[in-house]
């Protein structure tokens, strides 16, 4: 099973810059994932997303900042899981190491899957 | 809601048993032992954690717990009457145990690749090997090897406990083969993954979902082999055989559960970023400056597939060339029988069916469907459709797979009505 796990940021209350510690500690749980052949992809988003909105066959495209975003997509982890428990706790493991903060997990699902739910 | 927690203890479980089973055996010297101490250390786990949650280091948590009952059994133990000779061992153990101090992080990594050898260890049957593997690295009940097997737990479990005494028996050390040997035991190891790895891609759609799970499984266990033993051409070629054959997971099996054969797959349903994670580690291989082993050929061949944007783009000049390499490197009736496929499409079905004809007499062929299959095939091609349509039915009455005898005897309908598909 493939898991996307995402970061969010609130722009009302931004977090603490990383420390340089933070980082060491991210980048040794980042390369044990991907030495347990657990982590497909990762990496972070710039802040300020392109929006892109089709109404009635009308395609319109705005650039950000949006400043009613309450909360933004700030990274992401793609990982292959035997279980929604298993993301859980390799995401248990990312969140010790950043510390105060929220975010997702999302089961994925690839072309040819039954949809969610079925 | 127990359920629930026992479903994180599994998760928790699969993440550090290996670890934990590595750290333990080069401690008491004894994988059998070991897994005992592990195991152990689970039932503590499942026993306390529903009440006292989760604690924040599962890993170290195990450890210790498994340390402590290992200190127990052998206290236990010197209260019975003991030979001296196996009392001191016993003290030096208690000692090794007691040792507070965890494995600097470097050593994880080495503890982890002795017992991938330990369990793919020669003197063990492919059977035990297996079992043994799925169980001590991939973190896998008997239960569930059972069930991915399709055989009785009971067989699976006296398979584990006969290739522990094993490995008990003719002390077998748990170390890092080097020398001449390593060649050997590395081989064992991708022979083993490989094996997991196809026994899950056998798998049809009605089967128990832990049997395509194996090939998640053999692919874990080769990335993870990648990054231990990253200077081994072929362990990168192994990998980017098995990332490329999953990508393919979704395509290859049809609605009602028919095989689909490679060049009629829909390519939309082939997983770009397995197949780039395929051309990454066949990268590495070459990297390696290493000349390409037999693995590392067929994910080359693998590759050219995965870089056709349709069947009819496929180089397969290239893909015969591949196969002339394989075939110097590991002859096989069956790789010279798709050879003969890929130069039936890069110089034409008259020069595929010489080369098939000539495997003819070979015995181990002898009843084997996809050689009157792609003879069918190739005389289709020529126009030759009387006979197509015999050797259609022919290979027909040899496949073993309902789904795939109805599609070679509609082949040979069309072919008696003088088509080719």
């Amino acid at each position: 099973m493939r898991f996307l796990m995402m970061t969010n940021s609130d722009p009302s209350t931004p977090a603490a810059p990383p420390t340089p510690e933070m980082y060491a500690e991210m980048g040794k749980l980042i390369e044990e994932m991907t030495r347990a052949g657990v982590l497909l992809a990762t990496g972070g988003l710039a802040p300020h997303p392109t929006r892109i909105q089709n109404a009635g066959g009308k395609i319109t495209v705005t650039d950000g900042p949006f400043s009613e975003a309450k909360e933004a997509v700030v990274g992401f982890a793609l990982i292959e899981a035997k279980s929604k428990e298993e993301a859980i706790e390799y995401s248990k493991r990312f969140w010790g190491v950043v510390g105060d903060g929220a975010g997702t997990i999302h089961q994925v699902f690839g072309p040819g899957d039954p949809p969610p739910g079925m | 809601m127990e359920s629930d927690i026992h479903r994180v203890i599994e998760a928790v479980w699969r993440i550090e048993s290996a670890r934990l089973i590595a750290s333990l055996t080069r401690i008491v010297r004894d994988v059998g032992l070991a897994e005992d101490l592990a195991q152990g250390a689970l039932v503590a786990a499942l026993e306390q954690w529903p009440r006292s949650g989760v604690p924040d280091n599962p890993g170290a948590w195990l450890m210790t717990t498994a340390k402590h009952h290992g200190i127990d059994l052998i206290r236990r133990n010197v209260r019975l009457e003991r030979k001296t000779e196996e009392m001191g061992r016993d003290l030096e153990l208690q000692q090794a145990l007691s040792n507070v101090e965890t494995d600097p992080d470097d050593d994880v990594g080495d503890n982890l690749l002795r017992l991938i050898f330990i369990a793919c260890h020669p003197i063990l049957s492919t059977e035990a090997q297996i079992a043994l593997t799925l169980r001590l690295l991939g973190g896998l009940t008997t239960d569930e090897i059972a069930r991915a097997f399709l055989i009785p737990e009971a067989t699976v479990a006296q398979r584990i406990v006969r290739a522990k005494r094993t490995l008990a028996e003719a002390n077998v050390p748990f170390e890092l083969p080097a020398g001449p040997e390593r060649a050997g035991r590395v081989a064992s190891v991708l022979s083993v993954l490989y094996l997991i790895f196809n026994e899950g891609y056998s798998a049809t759609s009605g089967d128990d979902w832990m049997r395509p799970a194996l090939c998640a499984d053999a692919l874990r266990l080769g990335r993870i082999l990648a990054e231990l033993v990253p200077q081994e051409a072929e362990v990168h070629g192994l990998v980017a055989l098995m990332e490329i054959q999953s990508s393919r997971l979704r395509a290859r099996i049809g609605p009602a559960g028919e095989p689909i054969p490679l060049l009629e797959q829909n390519r939309g349903l082939w997983d770009q970023l397995l197949i780039q994670r395929g051309f990454a580690a066949l990268l590495r291989a070459q990297a390696s400056g290493s000349v390409f082993g037999p693995y590392a050929l067929q994910a080359a061949i693998a590759v050219c597939h995965a870089q056709a944007p349709t069947a009819q783009e496929t180089n397969w000049e290239r893909i015969v060339a591949l196969y002339d390499a394989l075939v110097q490197l590991s002859p096989s009736p069956i790789i010279e029988l798709n050879r003969a496929v890929a130069v039936g499409m890069a110089f034409g079905p008259a020069a595929g069916l010489e080369l098939v004809d000539a495997l003819a007499p070979e015995p181990s062929l002898k009843n084997y469907h996809l050689l009157p299959g792609v003879r069918g095939d190739l005389l289709a091609r020529l126009g030759r459709f009387d006979e197509a349509c015999s050797e259609f039915k022919r290979a027909a009455g040899l496949t073993r797979n309902e789904r795939e005898r109805a599609l070679l005897l509609e082949r040979a309908a069309a072919a008696a009505n003088g088509s080719s598909s």
